[in-house]
């Protein structure tokens, strides 16, 4: 029963046989024939956005916030090119997107052509996989390979670029389910032989910790309740990185909190301590790592992951376990439960009694003031005013983010979207608007620095048009905090270039795009003025007027090792002579 | 803790083989990857070489299967254990990529590769450069009064000998494929 179609109604099409309900895209001549067949239906709901980087970090809220792919269309040349950073950015924190892109028609493709850029060789590097389809017939086929690539395995980005003349032509159209996708099969189920070795390494440690990430995550929220349950059961500590946040909840008793660059005491000093680490879905990057020969020295490693490419990267392990987290965790327990549930009873206690000294550090502890609202604060009232409602936090890049980290809590996976391994400063804004889409009556905050936010604030306009009622709450210190936060630290107090100068009036700014705006100084007023933002019906700009020159700790400076970790207390002895890279 | 009871060597459970320490000597390797044959898919390759900063010491390409368009890329490359063990799976996660081997590790390759050097002289010069091609069974492929174009083939290094041979007799220009390999027996 073969259906003839032209190449835009097939996208279209493909679009709903895969389940899809929102795109995110921004018209142009390369893909009108496409934007036409979205005016003819109301199946596939379009968000018309202000700019196509931000249409890419939407997709990605979108994705990260329900664990479907997110779909962004674009124009050829300069929609292209602005989708790239985007990109990039899903490509590094593995989210699972399907970005098509108009292109010239074939026969210019080439010769410079009006808006033409040779976008398949431009992506390549920052998406799993890309495809320029020359030929109708097989356009539907590439677009369901699409969306198995961007979600099977290791998730990631994948682009398929679409010259214009493919779009009119008619062609044969392939349902989902006559689409080839042998060829591509990551294994999921992890070697049992290596996981009873690994039962074995939980039933002896004395001091193990759990060391999460993102793809803990990405497995799914089967993978964190399996996760929950072995880790309630085993008694061991468990720390995450910052894509993991929420795997495990915040309030759970073996939660060190997040480790790393900015991480908790307790979490990297038993990372440091540890004799058995296990790693599931992080890849040891180097904000977690610190000083690679320093790094946890005494710990047998365990690393189990869906790419072996991350496996044995960076820090060699002595057992690794490919396969998708969910599959290994269940099988896990299940030889575990077993072989008797056994444990290191003794080993625990005594490394419990290590951890709590360490807790004990308080390694969060700031000097609050009755006169300026300090970030930590204002983050500790947004936890308690909002904590247990149906909410989604996205954030910036910068201290903010470090401080969100820290100092919010996460009971469930999906509820946190930040940009880990690219570091965009923009991503939060357009991040949240796509997390609203996809949860229209849940709280949606994005927790921005005023610099980063700047950087696709254009998209007000997007929100106002969709009734997102995203609420932006800038800690406004009129820095680029993190920045100045290491020339302070690293580079003599030479503040280069890290002011925020000619900010706008937040409030009025607000206003002009028909939000609401709210300022607030006064540590006293906090409360009120963030009940009214949550109150509030609509999209609400939030500027929070917080001291400019507070640091983010703990801090490990890049080149140390976990054990020599920085504190508030100690910022000022260490001023003199370390690098950070 | 008591030490993990696992077998050196043993892989298969993992991507890996289980070693005691990374260590630091580079070593070349001869790696024969099958990938469908689509557009763009050396460029993938490539890219992943230059964008990771490893070697290239070799490379060719050429469709081997035309019925179910699979091509062979055979790299040479060089690095530590451990950035060989990071090259290959690496490649693996090419999405068209089927199957990455390692022939060094499976044992000395058969490498063969082929050249076409031209060498310009007369007299004496010309005669000795045809005695030589004659030992290294280089054939003539073309002659002028002046030149000479020899096609040899084997390893490497045969070639680079060859080659330097040539050069005080009137090496004029050299042409070369990159080395195929396959693995011995069966
Ligand atoms: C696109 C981009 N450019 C530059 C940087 C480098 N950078 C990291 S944090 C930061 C400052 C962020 O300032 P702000 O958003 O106000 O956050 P704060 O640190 O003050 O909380 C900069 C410039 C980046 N991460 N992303
Ligand atoms: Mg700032």
């Amino acid at each position: 029963m073969a259906r003839q179609m032209t190449g835009a109604k097939m996208v279209v099409q493909a679009l709903k046989d895969q389940g899809v309900d929102t795109i995110f895209g921004y018209p142009g001549g390369a893909v009108l024939p496409i934007y036409d067949e979205i005016f003819q239906q109301n199946d596939i709901h379009h968000i018309l956005v202000r700019h196509e980087q931000a249409a890419v970090h939407m997709a990605e809220g979108y994705a990260r916030s329900t664990g479907k792919p997110g779909v962004v269309l674009v124009t050829s040349g300069p929609g292209a090119t602005n989708a790239v950073t985007g990109l990039t950015d899903a490509l590094m924190d593995s989210i699972p997107l399907v970005v098509f892109t108009g292109q010239v028609p074939t026969f210019m493709v080439g010769t410079d052509g009006f808006q033409e850029a040779d976008t398949v060789g431009i992506t390549r590097p920052c998406t799993k996989h890309n495809w320029l389809v020359k030929d109708t017939d097989k356009l539907s086929e590439t677009i369901h390979q699409a969306f198995h690539v961007a979600t099977s395995g290791r998730p990631g980005p994948v682009l398929i670029d679409m010259p214009k003349d493919v779009q009119f032509a008619t062609g044969t159209y392939t349902p989902p389910k006559a689409a080839r996708t042998d060829n591509y099969q990551p294994q999921v189920k992890g070697d049992l032989e290596a996981i009873t070795q690994l039962v074995e390494l939980i039933e002896q440690a004395e001091r193990p910790v759990f060391y999460t990430g993102g793809g803990v995550i990405n497995s799914g929220p089967a993978a964190s309740q399996l996760l929950r349950e072995l880790v309630d059961a085993t008694g061991f500590p468990i720390t995450s990185t910052l894509m993991g946040l929420g795997a495990y909840p915040a309030s759970g008793k073996s939660w060190l909190g997040m480790l790393g660059m900015h991480g908790l005491y307790e979490a990297n000093l038993a990372m440091h301590g540890c004799d058995l680490m296990i790693n599931l879905g992080a890849r040891f990057d180097d904000r977690i790592t610190g000083r690679i020969p320093d790094f946890s020295p005494r710990s047998t490693k365990v690393h189990v992951d869906i790419d072996a490419s991350s496996i044995n990267k960076i820090i060699p392990v002595e057992l690794p376990i490919l396969g998708d987290i969910g599959h290994v965790l269940e099988d896990v327990l299940k030889v575990w439960k077993a072989r008797g549930r056994k444990v290191n009873k003794a080993g625990l206690e005594k490394w419990w009694k290590k951890i709590d000294e360490w807790r004990a550090v308080n390694c969060l502890a700031y000097t609050n003031s009755e006169k300026t609202i300090k970030p930590q604060y204002a983050l500790q009232r947004l936890e308690e005013l909002t904590k247990g409602m149906d909410r989604y936090i996205t954030t910036e890049v910068g201290q903010h983010q470090m401080w969100a980290a820290q100092f919010l809590g996460f009971e469930d996976p999906n509820r946190w979207m930040t940009s880990g391994g690219l570091g965009t400063m923009g991503y939060g804004f357009p991040a949240s608007i796509g997390v609203q889409i996809a949860h229209p009556d849940a709280l949606v905050i994005n927790v921005a620095g005023e610099a980063s936010w700047l950087m696709n604030m254009q998209e007000m306009g997007t929100a106002s048009q969709f009734r997102t009622p995203v609420k932006q709450f800038i800690l406004n210190n009129e820095r680029l905090g993190m920045v100045r936060q290491w020339q302070e630290l690293l580079h003599g107090e030479r503040y280069s270039q890290s002011w925020s100068e000619s900010l706008p009036d937040f409030v009025k700014l607000a206003e002009s795009f028909g939000w609401k705006g709210i300022q607030v100084s006064d540590p006293a007023e906090l409360d009120d003025a963030i009940m009214e933002m949550i109150n509030y019906d609509g999209p609400v700009l939030f500027d929070c007027l917080v001291e400019k020159h507070e640091n983010c700790f703990p801090m490990i400076p890049s080149g140390k090792p976990h054990n020599e970790m920085l504190l508030a207390a100690d910022a000022d002895a260490f001023k003199e002579g370390a690098t950070l890279v | 803790m008591a030490a993990l009871k696992i077998k050196k060597g043993s892989s298969s459970h993992s991507a890996y083989d289980l070693r005691d320490s990374h260590s630091q000597i580079e070593s070349s390797h001869t790696l024969a990857v099958i990938v469908d044959n689509e557009a763009g898919v050396l460029a993938r390759v490539i890219g992943l070489f230059s964008g990771r900063g490893y070697n290239i010491d070799s490379l060719t390409v050429a469709e081997v299967d035309h019925k179910g368009h699979k091509s062979r890329i055979t790299v040479v490359t060089r690095g530590t254990e451990s950035v060989i063990d990071q090259i290959k799976a690496q490649l693996g996660r090419i999405v068209p990529v089927h199957e990455v081997k390692d022939l060094t590790v499976e044992g000395s390759p058969v490498e063969r590769e082929l050249a076409l050097i031209k060498v310009s002289g007369t007299g004496d010069k010309r005669i000795e450069a045809l005695r030589l091609a004659e030992i290294f069974r280089a054939n003539v492929v073309d002659s002028t009064l002046e030149s000479f174009v020899f096609e040899i083939t084997g390893t490497p290094e045969k070639i680079d000998a060859f080659a330097d041979l040539m050069r005080p007799l009137g090496l004029a220009e050299v042409a070369r494929t990159g080395v195929a390999a396959l693995s011995r027996g069966v």
